[in-house]
């Protein structure tokens, strides 16, 4: 018999409905699984096990009144850059590194509204800026499939623990790939949603024109029903949509029959990974094979995209970042020196190389006598790439790309050279810089690693690209491939 | 385009980040690599090209102007690195 930790999201929530199992014995079992495998892994910041029995056990009460929601009960790990009530968020960050929020992020809000189970934070780049979670102030996350390589990032440690059984799903944070890029290195599913699908209140703050949050879980079904729950206007934030939120999970059908999909020639250029085009590629044949209409497409300014994110996003950045100085919260030098050294001392001590570096980047892109020439120039740029997409979506429902050029990495390989780094993110950036939802979904293996096949659509497209994952799922089991930990 | 160190010194200055010695060779250099990777864009003609300001088309998003209750003071004040009362305590802002 397999373990209770092995489970899917949908698994556990027809066995907690039924009666067949318990939270508390589902929780018991996933905590146990973080016992064995996190020493490896450091896919965790904080575990909150204390306070996952405490909700297991009134889930359990919950379930039996009859009042149970989809994720009644099911535990799951939040991306240390959302805020949780009482629980530490560092954002991986020694600035944070004490910081206890007094209020929940609405979308862990929504899921502790159904008695989701909290079983802690997930490691992470510092802030959310990084590729690899080796900027975490703390520890990297390693990869379950090879722990000598990286789990991808910035929400690294959300794929780790989801590929490993160390917690049936968790929220991640993607800005430029951080959902999509970990879950392709660590072989799970994530979700990036339409840019303000999903309330943005309590997700400390990195790009706000780019940042969103989204599921990270076992299976493209998983993703939908995590979606659905945390999806929806707020009025905390005013950038979240108000369109209404369909019953993504109830509208899979796997049918993808006569749907279009594009391949877009500049996903596939020099510098890819054999292996990683020949996943993708047969993935491609796949979704042939399973109807879908495959077309050739052409987004010519893809190869615009990561400069136009490398001003837009450390602009907003150093903005955002401002806010850190050492008086409301966070960390706070206290040694000599007037109000100004001290701000100074404060932020030198308090961030991370990357950190400073996009800060740094940011703060020369909008000075007085720059801005024109990068920071306007970007967003011009940026009309240029959603107007690329406007057009390509005109022909096709869905474009299917690979996630990420390469697959995870050693340890270490790129960590002194950032434009290195910045290369791994150069098929994910688009997305976000056009507010677009994607996704991506294992595909294959290259070299004994996970690929996967990104699938990306126009605004609130969600519904069709979780089908198509689905569809994809349903004929393959790359999704069913676990690492042997 | 290459940073030299005093660019690299008043970037800082606009950031209020100290840096030490070997922070301002190493961010020099790097920034420097990375903006001659934007040199790019050079390459697309945007006169006539509106820059974005949200990429849903949302604007002017309003709500009703009604009091409702916010943190408290204690809430509020619950990770102040310091704190006198009911106030953040800061160093001297003034001049003697």
């Amino acid at each position: 018999m397999s373990e209770l930790w092995q489970l899917s999201v949908a698994e556990a929530s027809g066995l907690l409905g039924s009666g067949e199992i318990s939270s508390v014995e589902l929780t018991e079992s996933v905590l146990e699984r973080i016992l064995e495998v996190d020493d490896r892994l450091s896919a965790y910041i904080t575990v909150t096990a204390d306070v996952a029995r405490e909700q297991a056990r009134a889930a359990d009460l919950r379930i039996a009144s009859g009042n149970a929601a989809p994720l009644t009960g099911v535990p799951m790990q939040i991306k240390d850059l959302l805020c949780t009530d009482g629980v530490p968020t560092t954002c991986a960050s020694r600035m944070l590194a004490e910081y206890v929020p007094v209020y929940d992020a609405t979308a862990v809000a929504r899921l502790r509204g159904q008695d989701a189970v909290l079983l802690g934070k997930g490691n992470m780049d510092e802030f959310g800026m990084g590729s690899s979670t080796e900027n975490s102030a703390f520890f990297p996350t390693k990869n379950p499939w090879d722990t000598g390589r990286v789990s991808g990032g910035s929400s690294g440690g959300s794929a780790a623990a989801v590929a490993a059984g160390a917690a049936s799903f968790a929220l991640g944070t993607d800005t430029g790939g951080s959902i999509r890029q970990p879950a392709s290195f660590c072989g799970i599913t994530g979700l990036k949603p339409t840019y303000g699908r999903v309330s943005r209140y309590g997700l400390v703050a990195y790009a706000s024109s780019l940042d969103q949050i989204g599921p990270m879980a076992r299976t493209a079904a998983d993703c939908a029903l995590i979606l659905q729950s945390i999806a929806g206007h707020d009025p905390m934030d005013a950038t979240s949509l108000p369109d209404p939120v369909p019953s993504y999970y109830d509208n899979l059908n796997g049918d993808i029959s006569g749907l279009r999909i594009g391949i877009p020639d500049e996903y596939f250029g020099d510098g890819m990974d054999p292996g990683v085009r020949a996943a993708v590629e047969s993935a491609i044949d796949e979704l042939a094979g399973a109807g879908a209409d495959i077309r050739r497409v052409s987004l010519p300014t893809t190869e615009y995209a990561l400069a136009c994110y490398y001003i837009i996003a450390p602009s907003e950045c150093s903005a955002n970042l401002a806010r850190y100085d050492g008086v409301k919260y966070g960390f706070s030098h206290q040694g000599d020196g007037d109000m100004w050294q001290a701000m100074e001392r404060t932020r030198q001590d308090g961030f991370g190389p990357e950190v400073k570096r996009r800060i740094m980047l940011g703060a020369f892109a909008l000075s007085s006598g720059y801005y024109d020439a990068y920071y306007r120039k970007a967003q011009q740029v940026r009309t240029l790439i959603r107007q690329d997409f406007a057009r390509v979506f005109e022909e096709v429902d869905a474009v299917a790309a690979p996630v990420s050029p390469v697959v995870a990495f050693p340890i270490g390989e790129r960590a002194d050279d950032p434009l290195r780094m910045y290369l791994v993110d150069i098929y994910t950036l688009p997305v976000n810089i056009a507010g677009l939802p994607a996704m991506s979904t294992p595909c294959g293996f290259s070299d004994g690693l996970p690929v996967g096949l990104q699938l990306i659509g126009p605004h609130l497209a969600e519904g069709n690209l979780l089908n198509i994952a689905h569809a994809y799922q349903q004929r393959t089991d790359w999704h069913r491939q676990r690492p042997p930990l | 385009m290459p940073i030299d160190r005093s660019q690299v010194e008043h970037i800082a200055a606009l950031a209020r980040i100290s840096l030490t010695e070997a922070e301002v060779e190493m961010f020099g250099r790097q920034l420097s690599d990375i903006l001659d990777q934007f040199e790019v864009l050079q390459n697309l003609d945007t006169e006539r090209v509106a820059p974005t300001a949200h990429v849903a088309g949302l604007d002017n998003v309003l709500r009703e102007d009604e009091p409702s209750d916010s943190l408290d003071a204690d809430q509020s004040l619950l990770n102040a690195p310091l704190r006198r009362g009911n106030f953040f305590q800061v160093r001297a802002v003034l001049d003697e």
